[in-house]
């Protein structure tokens, strides 16, 4: 039995590795909450958005790490747009028509994304990118685990990416204008920051992040518009973790991940198999009437 | 000119209080209603009832019932097609249990089903609302979904995994299954639609519909007022989902014929029908007339009307341009006018009241 893996063990990784995949979706989303009260809908097609590009343009003939940096401008372009079309003439509205309105932004994204590059799925250009490729067998209580290289680079490029997110918000001007717009839009006004700016550089940032989530996201199985639908797993995280909390968006990838995996596989031929499309909605749920604002979420207050 | 209401004088107040307070919108109402049931039918060729009026008395179904807990009571829901499934589903195992109950009948108790399914879901609805009521709808639609395909007893085991429309006679007329004439499904389609458009609208004008609102305006408020918010709420969640339950077997039975049906009932369809919702006129009735209008036609004049216009477009193009004019769409109206077509319908008709003075 030595040489079978340890299933266990086995589960509980690929569960953190989508965690930390679900977690880099969610925290594209807890960006653009905490810094402008929108809750963007569109994050995950902005991740798919960002992927085929990035794709798209390799095809094209660009060579690879220019066709990263192009890509950063198209999101950049994106967020000036999003900002001018969609933001400036809705500020002020109540939150659920923002809301709304990022649902038009998704499929205006899947529209131009399939006419400009096709519906049909992608290589993800990982071996361009110097991005490992393989596995390494690992002994862990008494069985062997397989890691992928890949699930491994996720994993560090994630931390590092929240960790440096962490300091930009806490240590920069930006950062602390962004806080200060999360507080109050009005209030960060009458001091002098520029809305119009701030929302562009949020955007900017969560379409940084949709891009390195995309590439992720795409090393591991192709890049198509299916990736919209495993996108809708972000938000049972963000309850989990709470809508204003970059930890709780991690601490809550993890938890959603690791429950889906093992639930699929302990308790997923019991009643039929494919309990993962749910199992994660059910877990927020289930907590959600314990604590309506998630583990690490400002409590909701509420005045007449 | 013709639509003016000098001379009408009202000498109660339920009469000042009415639906349609003008004659002329009564009369207008009455020529619609003459136009559906008379003209189309006679006039109306095979393909045009087929694709364009059943799926858009359907959607309309299934938009007034969304409208109703989004519009009315503020509650977003994002399960909705979940809940249209439902009630396929129920009306399926209903009419293979009782295959000699009338299929009206079927498809209106499995309306029931869908309801209770609905307010289930919607018991979170008290302690969360806005975004997290959102997923805990999605968390509705996936599971629902899943259940189409995985649980065999819902469609009655068959080998192909999806539900087969059985013919189903009234008055020794087939009206589902393979061998129903287009204007006969499109009857029984129109005469639902109506009579719960109608049962809607007593609703919402009443003290359900009353309570809806002041709940979707400020539920802290209305609850100090006095309202049951959980009352008030799963209420919604009920009639919606009756709606929308209805709207499914309405969808698979009368229109579909069986099929994909797991398929059909994905969250694309929620969507779109939210998409109905907000174009047509968030709280409004003919909103969502309009909005199932405007969404269900628009791919159908995208795919056949531009090409006959002699523009030349393949279909994927088509059906991508669809997407990005139906986002293009939901951004411009909530930008420029947040009540949808509904408002544009109210202003036209102040225009014309007051015409040819603007003021």
């Amino acid at each position: 039995m030595a040489s079978a893996p340890d299933l266990l063990a086995q589960t509980v990784w690929e569960g953190l590795v989508s965690g930390v995949l679900y977690a880099l979706i969610a925290l594209g989303f807890v960006l653009i909450f905490k810094a402008s009260g929108v809750f963007n809908f569109a994050q995950g097609i902005m991740v798919v958005f960002a992927a085929l590009t990035l794709v798209g343009l390799y095809e094209k003939g660009v060579p690879a790490f220019l066709a990263v940096i192009l890509t950063l401008g198209v999101m950049f372009v994106l967020a000036v747009a999003i900002e001018r079309v969609v933001l400036r003439p809705l500020v002020n509205q109540p939150d659920i028509i923002l809301f709304m309105a990022t649902f038009g932004i998704t499929y205006f994204l899947i529209g131009l994304g399939e006419s400009v590059f096709g519906g049909n799925p992608k290589q993800m250009i990982a071996e361009q990118l110097y991005l490992p490729k393989g596995a390494i067998d690992l002994k862990i209580l008494g069985g062997l685990v397989s890691l992928q290289k890949i699930d491994i680079a996720a994993a560090v490029i994630a931390s590092v990416m929240i960790a440096a997110l962490a300091l930009f918000f806490q240590y920069t001007r930006i950062g602390r204008a962004l806080r200060a717009v999360a507080d109050s839009h009005k209030a960060a006004l009458s001091v002098g920051i520029s809305l119009n700016q701030i929302w562009v550089i949020v955007w900017f940032t969560a379409g940084i992040v949709a891009l390195i989530t995309g590439i992720m996201w795409g090393a591991r199985s192709d890049v198509s518009f299916a990736l919209e639908i495993v996108a809708l797993k972000a938000l049972p995280v963000l309850i989990l973790g709470g809508f204003t909390s970059i930890p709780g968006a991690i601490i809550g990838g993890l938890i959603i991940g690791i429950g889906e995996k093992m639930g699929e596989f302990y308790w997923g031929p019991l009643i039929g198999g494919g309990i993962e499309s749910w199992l994660a909605y059910f877990i927020a749920l289930g907590f959600l009437l314990f604590r309506p604002q998630g583990l690490f979420g400002d409590k909701i207050i509420e005045r007449i | 000119m013709f639509y003016r209401e000098a001379g009408q004088f009202k000498s109660t107040y339920q009469a000042d209080m009415a639906v349609f307070p003008i004659r002329q919108d009564r009369i207008g109402l009455a020529i619609i209603l003459a136009i559906a049931f008379v003209v189309i039918p006679y006039f109306g060729d095979d393909f045009f009832i087929t694709s364009v009026m059943i799926p858009f008395l359907v959607f309309s179904l299934a938009a007034i019932g969304l409208n109703i807990l989004t519009g009315y009571t503020g509650l977003i829901s994002l399960g909705t097609a979940a809940f249209m499934g439902v009630g396929a589903y129920a009306c399926y195992k209903l009419t293979t249990m009782f295959p000699n109950v009338n299929i009206i009948v079927l498809i209106l108790a499995s309306g029931l089903f869908s309801a209770a399914i609905g307010v289930l879901f919607g018991l979170p609805s008290l302690r969360i609302k806005g975004f997290y009521l959102a997923v805990a709808t999605l968390a509705a639609q996936f599971f629902l979904q899943w259940a189409f395909v995985r649980v065999p007893w819902l469609f009655n085991y068959n080998a192909s995994g999806a539900i087969e429309v059985p013919q189903r006679l009234l008055f020794g007329i087939p009206v589902t299954g393979a061998s129903a004439a287009p204007e006969t499904r499109y009857f029984v389609c129109l005469v639902l639609v109506v009579g719960l458009t109608w049962f809607a609208s007593n609703l919402v004008h009443g003290k359900i519909g009353r309570s809806w609102m002041a709940v979707r305006d400020m539920d802290i408020a209305a609850e100090l007022m006095g309202i049951k918010l959980l009352n008030a709420k799963l209420l919604a969640f009920a009639v919606s989902s009756f709606y929308a339950g209805v709207a499914g077997a309405m969808m698979i039975f009368l229109w579909y014929g069986g099929g994909e049906a797991a398929d059909v009932f994905g969250i694309r369809l929620s969507f779109n029908i939210l998409f109905m919702v907000i174009i047509g006129g968030l709280g409004s009735l003919i909103g969502s007339f309009f909005g199932a209008a405007f969404l269900s036609i628009l791919p159908t004049a995208m795919k056949f009307g531009l090409p006959a216009l002699g523009v030349p477009m393949a279909g994927a193009t088509a059906e991508h341009v669809t997407f990005m004019l139906i986002g293009g769409l939901i951004i411009l109206f909530l930008i420029v006018e947040p009540h949808g077509l509904a408002r544009l319908w109210q202003i036209g008709k102040q225009k014309l009241r007051t015409w040819p003075f603007p003021y």
